[in-house]
């Protein structure tokens, strides 16, 4: 058995009750699963998903204005994979550019400024999302652009900060989690002393954590041997990348280019000061002011728990929709959609898939009628 | 949300670099880590470097350097 | 239909290139004829006729469409690619290939010298194959409703009474992979999203028919066979497992990765048991078979890298679970949607 799988069943078994730790982080919630983790936990150790999913809180009126600006003549809309089969109101930007958009996706966002740049009779807008580890790629692309002059390029910000989602989280009356793991990579950023208060106003021990399976073990078992000691403390277990402060110059690009302000995330709400927007002397970079977006609406999907669920005060199987109306095939909330959305992640490796029952076997040596046909459907490369 | 690969630095400008993994090269922007420089070993993040690393943690902790299961592509 | 009012853009193809006129014969026998030119195919009638079947065999038809972007990636291209995927198609099949029909759907616009070196690579690797083209089609569409070259290929072969098929699959039998996995797809999709990255990796790409007939020959062992194309590895094993209902389990460790390959996949968040393969094979073989099918594979420049990366186990319900390197499991399912960068 892996040593760190060791060390969290040595932990649990030290435990006087159950207990349930919270990681905020999509790439973790995608590395828990796929590393098998989740199948090696032990029985009063349990791991939930929070709102780590940048895709998952984007709100629903922000998802329709990015597909809305998408259509719009003469657009380039650009986006990280992400973002590219998340439902709005009425389709995806997937499902515009099926409609003729010009959606493009891109690795990095100083690829949009340089379409900009070379397209000048189009207006190229970049889908702003994403956390921390994210923003100062928005902040880097907003001065790149304005260091060329350009006018038309402008970003639809939905970024989000982890910290305010936790407070939120952390103040609930009927929060059930015991601890945290910290997102490794927005502590890169940020710097670990930026998640001390979880542990120091809130009393809840929480660990910086790496995103290899071994790396998440070993700070679940950390988690669960403060739990077992009464230890409450903020420890960093990702020092090969985490700082005490971070990545200083990220972050005074990011108070550069943006400022805090309140944002609408799925299943938590309003929050204040927990989104950026674009400073007054960039605000010729806001899409939403070059486009007259106005406010978002924000209409939640009836049926969709996805909210709850990226809250942890639900699990998938809660919610009646899951694996039948939706499934990542045909996704209705975002949680289904994203593939480190919690839905997506349960569907896939918590349970079996809905299959059909068996075709009827034909004899040896006679193509079977369904196999031929799904191979040569599948040559796309 | 957080997909970070470590990449070491084979060439280096003012604000952009070529980052090299597994000879694999692409032009990435030091405009976050503007100490950067050619050699380094770094955790590129959406075509940025967010972060210095030393070679040592790149080839442990992210099993950087071959590992058991991967294959050489040549002989078994 | 020959539209006179076109102009013969020098050097590229026009409407008229597939009006079955005097353009077209000028195609073929300029550009198509000098590159394939077989006995049956210089023929030029309106079927290819061929010999007859040794005794005991059946003839076996296969069909696929290629639609690849870009036409040319490192490793191959869209010639290289529907002739290596009819022929495997067969193969894994248990059929010698014996002729590929070809139909080209070009745009209007596309240059010709684009056209020769497609064709070049078909005539290249049917060669390699060993397999002819014995006829074909070509008709051009305009701009608007193409991005250059869409390729559909028909391969008849020849199959003899080696049994392969899903109901063979037993309890015990071991699956192997003839190579490292998620070359090709990778491949592709950095050439098509980030054309500004200068990659290391190659697209695997390969006629596999002596691979597999040699391999057919080394033992009777091998129940199944199957090309892990778009889906992968993932898909082609969570196929087998719903087809077969049995339970199958792979070990994460045994599978041969590229680092080349892992790193860029791991830089964009693809997962390489999802990406495809087109020159690589999976079988599922006895376990007494299985020195020998190595041996087999370890004997062929496209099996090199041959591991045994799972097997079929003796109870469960009908899905392929991968046993990971933390030593957890997790089911593999197919993937949805296409591979993306993405930033989480």
């Amino acid at each position: 058995m892996n040593d760190s799988i060791q060390r969290l069943h040595a932990a649990a078994a030290r435990l006087v009750r159950p207990v349930k730790f919270m990681e905020v982080c999509g790439t973790h919630t995608m590395s828990a699963f796929r590393s098998g983790l989740h199948s090696l936990m032990p029985a009063n150790v349990t791991l939930l998903s929070g709102p780590g999913c940048p895709v998952c809180v984007t709100s629903q009126g922000d998802i329709d204005q990015l597909i809305d600006v998408a259509r719009k003549p003469g657009v380039i809309l650009c986006t990280y994979g992400d973002m590219i089969r998340v439902v709005g109101s009425a389709g995806s930007l997937e499902q515009a550019r099926a409609d003729g958009a010009d959606v493009r996706v891109l690795y990095s966002s100083l690829d949009a400024v340089k379409l900009a740049a070379e397209n000048p009779s189009r207006q190229v807008v970049f889908a702003a999302v994403g956390f921390e580890t994210t923003t100062p790629a928005s902040a880097a692309a907003v001065l790149h652009a304005d260091k060329l002059f350009l006018s038309n390029f402008t970003i639809l910000t939905s970024h989000k900060m982890v910290m305010p989602a936790m407070r939120a989280l952390l103040s609930a009356d009927d929060l059930q989690v015991d601890g945290f793991l910290c997102p490794g990579h927005v502590a890169v950023i940020l710097g670990a002393a930026a998640f001390d208060p979880i542990a120091s106003e809130y009393h809840k021990p929480c660990v910086i954590a790496g995103f290899e399976g071994a790396q998440i073990a070993t700070a679940l078992a950390r988690l669960t041997e403060m739990m077992a000691d009464g230890i409450c403390r903020l420890e960093n277990f990702y020092s090969q990348a985490v700082t005490e402060k971070g990545n200083v110059a990220a972050q005074e690009l990011v108070a550069r280019i943006f400022r805090p302000d309140a944002s609408y995330w799925r299943g938590l709400a309003l929050l204040p000061d927990s989104g950026l927007v674009l400073r007054e002397q960039y605000r010729r970079y806001d899409a939403r002011l070059r486009f007259q977006l106005g406010q978002p609406i924000n209409r939640e999907i009836s049926g969709c728990l996805c909210g709850d669920v990226i809250t942890g005060r639900a699990t998938p199987a809660d919610c009646r929709l899951f694996g039948s109306a939706c499934t990542p095939a045909r996704a209705i909330g975002p949680c289904m959609v994203s593939s480190e959305g919690t839905c997506q992640a349960w569907f896939k490796y918590k349970r079996v898939a809905n299959r059909p029952s068996p075709s009827p076997r034909p004899s040896p040596g006679v193509p079977g009628e369904g196999e031929k046909f799904s191979a040569a459907a599948e040559r796309n490369a | 949300m957080c997909l970070a690969v470590p990449a070491r630095l084979v060439e280096c400008r003012d604000d952009s670099a070529v980052a090299d993994l597994h000879g694999n090269r692409v032009n990435i922007s030091t405009m976050l880590l503007p100490t950067a420089k050619i050699g380094d070993w770094v955790l590129l993040h959406a075509g940025f470097a967010i972060q210095l690393i030393s070679e040592q943690e790149a080839q442990e902790t992210f099993g950087v350097i071959s590992d058991l299961r991967a294959a050489s592509g040549g002989a078994p | 239909m020959v539209a006179i009012d076109q102009p013969m853009t020098g050097g590229k193809i026009s409407l008229a290139h597939g009006g079955g006129g005097q353009l077209t014969d000028e195609l073929i026998s300029q550009c198509i004829l000098p590159r394939l030119g077989n006995n049956i195919l210089s023929d030029l009638l309106d079927s290819a006729i061929f010999p007859p079947l040794a005794a005991g065999e059946k003839p076996t038809l296969t069909i696929d469409s290629y639609v690849v972007q870009p036409l040319f990636f490192p490793g191959g291209d869209i010639g290289r690619l529907c002739v290596s995927g009819t022929v495997n198609d067969l193969a894994v099949c248990g059929a010698r290939p014996l002729g590929i029909a070809l139909s080209l759907i070009l745009t209007e616009g596309l240059p010709k010298n684009t056209l020769e070196k497609v064709m070049d690579s078909i005539a290249a690797t049917a060669t390699e194959a060993g397999v002819k083209i014995v006829t074909g089609d070509t008709k051009v569409v305009g701009h608007a409703q193409g991005d250059g070259v869409y390729i559909t290929t028909a391969g008849i072969g020849a199959i003899s009474d080696y049994k392969l098929h899903p109901d063979l699959v037993e309890p015990g039998d071991a699956i192997i992979v003839s190579g490292n996995v998620a070359d090709h797809g990778m491949a592709v999709m950095l050439a098509r999203q980030m054309p500004q990255m200068q990659s290391s990796i190659t697209s695997d790409v390969a006629p596999l028919n002596h691979m597999i007939a040699g391999l057919l020959k080394s033992t009777s062992g091998v129940v199944f066979l199957r090309d892990p194309t778009r889906g992968g590895l993932a898909g082609v094993c969570a196929d087998l497992a719903n087809r077969t209902g049995r339970h199958i389990t792979l070990e994460e460790d045994s599978i041969p990765i590229d680092p080349r390959t892992r790193h860029v996949a791991d830089m964009l968040g693809s997962d390489p048991l999802d990406v495809a393969n087109e020159g690589k094979v999976v079988a599922v073989v006895r376990p007494g078979a299985v020195k020998a099918a190595l041996a087999a594979l370890h004997g062929d420049r496209h099996g090199l890298n041959a591991r045994v990366i799972g097997h079929v186990d003796e109870t469960g319900e009908g899905v392929c679970e991968l046993h990971t390197t933390l030593g957890g499991r997790r089911i593999l399912l197919k993937a949805y949607g296409e591979q993306l960068p993405r930033i989480c």
